[in-house]
C-alpha cells in the first residue's frame, strides 16, 4: 500500500531527481499549522484532564494543610496538623481494618473466579448459560444490588428462609454485629465483582492455543497438571492486574456499605468516612488529608505491583 | 474412569450451586415485587410465590411515587451526552497521540497514563469545589463533564484500535488534498466503529450504574437518576419491601435485556476495557 502510493506520487516532482528525498520544505505558514494541528485535537481533552483530574489533586494537597471548612472564605494554614490528627485519632484510622474484610473477600473472589474460569474453559454443557449467570451481577446497578441484599439479609428475608428450609432455624441478625455485618457486606462484594475477574481469566485461558492441551492430554497430563503448567503461566499478567484492582478496590469500598448500612455497626469504610468528613461535617481540610493518604497508598500499591509483575502492555509511548 | 465421573459430577454441582447463589436473591426480589402489601404483612415468607403473579401494582407505585420516569429521562440525557462526548474526546486524543509527532508528546501521554492510576473516589473532595466554582453543582452538567473528562479507559481502547488502521490510508487521503481534520472525520472516525461500540457499551453501563457522582453532585429530587431515585426509596418506602423490590427490578430489567441481546460485545468490551 505504502509503496504504491509512493510510486504514484513520484511523477509529481520529477524535476529534482538529485535533490533530497523529501519534498522541498513547506512554507512557514503551513509548517506552523502542521505543528499546531495535534494541539487542536488535544485542547479539549487536555483541558478536561487538567480541570477534573490534576487541578483537584493539586487543590486537595493544598487543602490538606489547612483547616478549611469548604464554605467560608476564611482558611488557616495549619501545617501537618490534619495528618497528625489522622494518624493519632484511632477512630479515624480504624476504618482501615474494615478494608481487611474486603481484602480477604477479594482473595476468595479471585480463587473462585479462577476455579470457574478453568472449569468453564473445558467442554461443559450449558457453558454459555453458566458464563452469563456468573458475569451478570457485575452489570447490575449498585443501588439495586444493595436493596436485593438488604432483603436477603433481613430478618425473615431470603437467607433466613433458605436456612429454615434446610432445617437450620436461626434468628441471627446478619447485619447486627460488626463482624457479621462486614462479612456479609464483603460477601455481597464477592457476589458483585466475581464476574469481572471470571471473564478476564476465561478470556486469558481461551487465548492459550488448544494444541497445548491436546499435546498434554497425549502425554497423559492430568487436569491439575494442565492447570499448573499450561493455564497458570498463561494468565499471570491478568492475575497481577486482578490483584492490584482488588487491593485498591478494597481500600476504596464505598457503594455497597453506604447503600446498605450507611456505615453503621462498624461497617464504615475509608471513603465513607472521607465523604462524611467533607460533606456532612464540613471538614474539608481533614478530609483532603485523608484522601491524600488513600491516594498515596493506592499509588504505592500500584508501583509495587508494576515492580513485581512488569506490565508489557503499557507500551503507549 | 470413575474418578473422572465423580470429578465431573462435582464440577456440575459447583456450577449449579453458583447459579443458585447468583439467581436466588434476584428471583426472591422479583417474587416480592409481585406481592401485595397484605401478603407481605401476613409474613408468608420470602420464598413463597405471590398470590397473583400478574399483580403489577407495586410497579405503578414505584413509577408514580418513586419518580422513576423522570429518573430514566435524566439518566438517558446524561448517558447520550456523556457517551457521545467520551467518543469524540477519546478518538481525538488517540488520533493526535498516534498520528502526530510533536513536542511534549511524551509528556501528554504520561499525563493520561498517570491519571489512569488515580482512583476517582479519592479526589472528589477537591473536585467538588471545582465543579461548584463552575456553577455546575446540582445540574446535569456536573456528571456529564465528569464522565467525559475523566475517562482514560476509552482513550486506551481508541488508541489500540487506531494503531491497527494503516497509516497509508491517511497518506492516500492527504494526497487527495484532505487536511488533518478531514482525515480524522472521513477516514479514521468511520473505521473506528468497533472501538466505538466497545466504548458505548462499557461507558454506557458504567454511567447507567454510577451512584457516587450523581449522589454527590445532584441532590435535587427532580434531578434524580435511576441510582439516586432508587436510593431515595429507602426513606418513604422504608418497610414496604414490595415497592422497593419493584423499583430494583425496574432498574435491573434494562440491564438484563441489554445483556441478553449484546452478550458477545459486552464480554469483549469489558475484557478489552479492563486489561488496557
Amino acid at each position: 500500500m505504502t509503496d504504491t502510493t509512493r510510486k504514484a506520487a513520484r511523477p509529481v516532482a520529477p524535476a529534482a531527481p538529485a535533490g533530497p528525498k523529501r519534498a522541498a520544505p513547506a512554507p512557514r505558514r503551513t509548517r506552523l499549522s502542521r505543528r499546531l494541528t495535534p494541539w487542536l485535537f488535544l485542547v479539549a481533552p487536555l483541558a478536561l484532564l487538567l480541570t477534573f483530574t490534576y487541578a483537584p489533586i493539586a487543590n486537595m494537597l493544598a487543602y490538606s494543610f489547612t483547616d478549611w471548612d469548604g464554605v467560608s472564605p476564611e482558611l488557616n494554614w495549619t501545617g501537618t496538623e490534619n495528618y497528625t490528627e489522622l494518624l493519632t485519632r484511632s477512630e479515624l484510622f480504624e476504618v482501615f481494618f474494615v478494608s481487611g474484610y474486603y481484602l480477604v473477600a477479594s482473595v476468595v473472589q479471585i480463587v473462585l473466579a479462577l476455579y470457574f474460569a478453568t472449569v468453564l474453559s473445558f467442554n461443559v454443557r450449558f457453558r454459555n448459560f453458566f458464563k452469563g449467570v456468573l458475569f451478570f451481577p457485575y452489570l447490575i446497578n449498585g443501588v439495586a444490588i444493595g436493596f436485593v441484599f438488604l432483603y436477603f439479609f433481613q430478618d425473615g428475608g431470603t437467607l433466613d428462609s433458605v436456612l429454615s428450609l434446610l432445617g437450620v432455624g436461626t434468628d441471627h441478625a446478619w447485619l447486627g454485629t460488626p463482624f457479621s455485618a462486614n462479612t456479609s457486606l464483603a460477601g455481597v462484594s464477592v457476589w458483585r465483582y466475581l464476574g469481572l475477574n471470571f471473564v478476564l481469566f476465561l478470556g486469558a485461558i481461551q487465548s492459550i492455543p488448544g494444541e497445548l492441551y491436546e499435546a498434554a492430554e497425549i502425554d497423559g497430563a492430568s487436569r491439575w497438571h494442565q492447570f499448573r503448567y499450561i493455564i497458570a503461566p498463561g494468565i499471570k499478567p491478568i492475575l497481577g492486574l486482578s490483584v492490584i484492582l482488588s487491593v485498591s478496590g478494597s481500600l476504596s469500598v464505598f457503594e455497597i456499605p453506604y447503600i446498605m448500612t450507611g456505615g453503621a455497626t462498624g461497617t464504615e469504610t475509608f471513603v465513607i468516612q472521607t465523604v462524611k468528613l467533607a460533606f456532612q461535617f464540613n471538614k474539608t481540610g481533614l478530609a483532603s488529608a485523608a484522601a491524600v493518604v488513600l491516594l498515596l497508598i493506592v499509588l504505592a500499591v500500584t508501583w509495587v505491583q508494576r515492580r513485581i509483575v512488569p506490565d508489557e502492555k503499557v507500551d503507549l509511548v | 474412569m470413575t474418578r473422572r465421573t465423580v470429578a465431573r459430577a462435582l464440577v456440575y454441582l459447583s456450577l449449579i450451586l453458583a447459579t443458585l447463589v447468583v439467581l436466588l436473591p434476584l428471583t426472591v426480589v422479583f417474587l416480592t415485587s409481585l406481592k401485595s402489601s397484605k401478603e407481605m404483612a401476613n409474613g408468608s415468607g420470602a420464598l413463597a410465590l405471590p398470590d397473583d403473579p400478574l399483580n403489577f401494582d407495586n410497579y405503578v407505585t414505584a413509577f408514580r411515587d418513586g419518580q422513576m420516569l423522570s429518573a430514566f429521562g435524566n439518566t438517558a440525557i446524561i448517558l447520550v451526552v456523556a457517551v457521545g462526548g467520551t467518543i469524540l474526546i477519546g478518538s481525538m486524543t488517540a488520533y493526535a497521540i498516534d498520528r502526530f509527532h510533536f513536542r511534549f508528546r511524551k509528556l501528554v501521554v504520561a499525563l493520561f497514563l498517570l491519571a489512569a492510576l488515580v482512583p476517582g473516589v479519592t479526589t472528589q473532595v477537591a473536585t467538588f469545589q471545582i465543579v461548584n466554582s463552575f456553577g455546575m453543582f446540582d445540574s446535569l452538567w456536573a456528571p456529564i463533564a465528569l464522565y467525559m473528562g475523566t475517562d482514560i479507559v476509552s482513550i486506551y481502547i481508541f488508541l489500540q484500535f487506531i494503531r491497527s488502521i494503516p497509516v497509508s490510508l491517511d497518506e492516500a487521503a492527504r494526497l487527495d488534498g484532505a487536511n488533518a481534520f478531514a482525515i480524522y472525520r472521513k477516514v479514521i472516525f468511520p473505521l473506528l466503529k468497533p472501538a466505538i461500540a466497545t466504548v458505548v457499551i462499557v461507558k454506557g453501563i458504567n454511567v447507567y450504574n454510577d451512584f457516587y457522582i450523581p449522589f454527590l453532585y445532584m441532590p435535587s429530587e427532580d434531578l434524580g437518576v435511576i441510582s439516586t431515585s432508587l436510593f431515595r426509596f429507602k426513606g418513604p418506602f422504608g418497610a414496604h419491601w414490595e415497592t422497593i423490590s419493584a423499583g430494583a427490578v425496574l432498574v435491573i430489567l434494562p440491564t438484563l435485556l441489554v445483556f441478553l441481546f449484546l452478550q458477545r460485545f459486552i464480554y469483549n468490551g469489558f475484557t478489552r476495557g479492563a486489561t488496557k
